[in-house]
């Protein structure tokens, strides 16, 4: 098998009595969906903090193609290609689609110590930032204020950004919150292509976009993984179903 | 509607014309006048960088004109004294230059503000304002029991310092140099709002994760713009100091630092020419509301009150019918 893009090994980490990361080991190779589900308070977003550099793992470790990368700070793993989004919308409202995206593109280029070129002019940040805005299908948007895009648009201009930095990988925290069903099933799309690019880790409460992606899906519960595997695996899992998926469903 | 670029054009001009009329008319008062305007605009330029776009409340921004000023006291106080500044290591002597003043005023102020950014950098909101607040008092202080520069009393200068091939003596001269001075450095906040460095910066004060995530660190362009928004503050401390011919621990006081941030209330946020503005609305109301009562500070008060509540975009805001700065 190849190696992991992204892999946790054994993670730990405790709120007071509470464990909120309990030996967490997850592998995400090149080409996968993988998806993270589990009940509210499962941990899912402590784990991505953990990853993205947000939170220190009380132990464990943390590796990024290979490189163990668990005393890196968020902006290390930032410029060793971990590409986020956010679950809510972390836009400047204040300014345009296409600023947005610019900074995605200055990160990229990796300075943003010029001072006197304007931005606009700048065809190499241009090209980059138009790229991943044609992309995400947000190209006519571009010079509308972030402010009024619609919260669908919103989660396309965020995928957007997290484009301009050709990741490794992508972590993704609920992309399709509070997408319509049509916005979701766009977006399913999307991501379905992406995956060639770089695997993605997905953080999902939608299911049929989570059975609809993933290539593999790990459970969480109380911090714990209690099943990894393809779809029909969790579909079948007695354990799953009892813990999580509930009887109904 | 006036555009804020139309806006900006005509707010220079008249500063310029004003002044250039008065010349003619021999009312050299009202040059004195829009010369103190132009350098309070200045200093609340410099501050409009750090506070309008990069979010960073700071209430030390005397700390900058203190030291600008006090750079020229003291380079000028040694020359006219004729008493070296130092002897060793190695001799430094005073001077009159403008321009070798505004070199040692701005680099010190880099310095000040590297260090005082370094430190108040590690907080955020009430405890960035407080910190920037407790280094002005502290520089105020100092300036105050350091007797051998007047202490509480200042340092006087008794001829206007010197600028190669122009006659400082003559008010109109003086205040173009200063407007000069200003131009130059709106055109330069014009070029940082447009630029990488400015989008970057205009974004870690929004939302400094998302910066993060890109792979800047928002910290560095806060403390870089924290500099350059040092350094001007501190050049117009020691034109001001110039203009005067005289400066006093009140430039370091903590009312100094809470008139720049007035003048960019007033004016407008983030606007190009919001201190400009903001800073020519002051220096008329104490002039004019001056001459009626010793406590016009009471209607500055509520015209600052009327602004922040009705006019959140201030003066230009107002103006241009634009709540906030879009570009």
């Amino acid at each position: 098998m190849t190696d992991p893009i992204l892999a946790t090994h054994n993670l730990h980490k405790s709120f007071a009595a509470l464990k909120a990361t309990d030996d967490v080991s997850i592998n995400l190779y090149p080409g996968e969906i993988h998806a993270i589900i589990g009940p509210n308070g499962a941990g899912k977003s402590t784990l991505i903090s953990q990853i993205c550099g947000e939170l220190k793992p009380n132990s464990g470790r943390i590796e990024l193609l290979g490189q163990d990368v668990t005393l890196a700070n968020t902006l290390a793993r930032a410029k060793a290609g971990i590409g986020r989004t956010f679950q809510i919308s972390a836009l400047a409202m204040e300014d345009t689609v296409l600023q947005n995206v610019m900074l995605g593109a200055i990160g990229a280029c990796g300075s943003p110590w010029r001072f006197f070129k304007p931005i606009l002019s700048d065809t190499r940040l241009r090209n980059i930032a138009i790229e991943a805005l044609v992309r995400v299908g947000l190209q006519s948007q571009m010079s509308t204020l972030t402010s009024e895009l619609s919260h669908g648009q919103r989660r396309q201009l965020e995928v957007a950004v997290a484009l301009t930095l050709k990741p490794k990988a992508f972590i993704m925290d609920e992309p399709m919150a509070g997408l319509g069903a049509e916005g979701s099933k766009v977006l399913t799309k999307f991501l379905d292509n992406l995956r060639g690019e770089a695997p993605i880790l997905l953080v999902e409460h939608d299911m049929n976009a989570v059975f609809a992606l993933a290539d593999r899906i790990s459970v969480l519960v109380y911090g714990k993984i209690i099943e990894t595997g393809t779809v029909a695996t969790i579909r079948s899992s007695k354990a799953v179903r009892e813990a999580y998926l509930g009887d109904g469903e | 509607m006036i555009r804020e670029r139309n806006l900006n054009a005509l707010v220079l001009i008249l500063l310029f014309t004003v002044p250039i009329w008065a010349f003619f008319n021999d009312q050299p008062f009202t040059i004195t006048l829009a010369t103190r305007a132009v350098i309070f605009a200045l200093a609340a330029v410099g501050l409009n960088i750090c506070l309008g776009l990069g979010g960073l409340v700071s209430f030390g921004h005397a700390v900058f004109f203190g030291i600008g000023g006090y750079a020229m006291g003291i380079l000028a106080h040694h020359a006219q004294t004729y008493t070296p500044l130092m002897e060793a290591p190695f001799l430094i002597e005073g001077t009159k230059s403008m321009p070798v003043i505004w070199l040692v005023a701005m680099i010190t102020s880099a310095f000040a503000a590297l260090f005082i950014g370094m430190l108040s950098l590690r907080t955020a909101g009430v405890y960035f304002i407080m910190i920037t607040l407790a280094f002005g008092q502290m520089l105020y202080f100092f300036s105050i029991s350091w007797t051998s520069y007047g202490g509480e009393d200042g340092l006087s200068i008794y001829v206007r310092n010197e600028f190669p091939g122009i006659n400082t003596l003559v008010p109109v001269n003086f205040f173009i140099i200063c407007f000069v001075i200003l131009c130059l450095v709106v055109a330069l906040n014009a070029f940082i709002k447009k630029s990488p460095f400015g989008l970057a910066l205009n974004s870690a004060r929004q939302v400094p994760q998302r910066v993060l995530t890109v792979g800047l660190n928002p910290t560095h362009l806060k403390l870089v713009a924290f500099v350059i928004s040092g350094v001007i503050t501190g050049l117009a401390g020691a034109l001001f100091a110039d203009l005067n011919r005289f400066v006093s621990p009140t430039m370091f006081s903590w009312q100094t630092s809470g008139e720049i941030m007035i003048f960019i209330i007033l004016g407008g946020v983030a606007r190009l020419c919001g201190p400009i503005i903001g800073a020519v609305t002051f220096v008329m109301l104490e002039h004019f509301l001056g001459g009626i009562s010793d406590f016009w500070h009471i209607y500055l008060g509520i015209l600052l009150l009327v602004i922040v509540l009705f006019a959140p975009g201030g003066l230009v805001g107002l103006i241009t019918g634009r709540g906030i700065s879009h570009d």
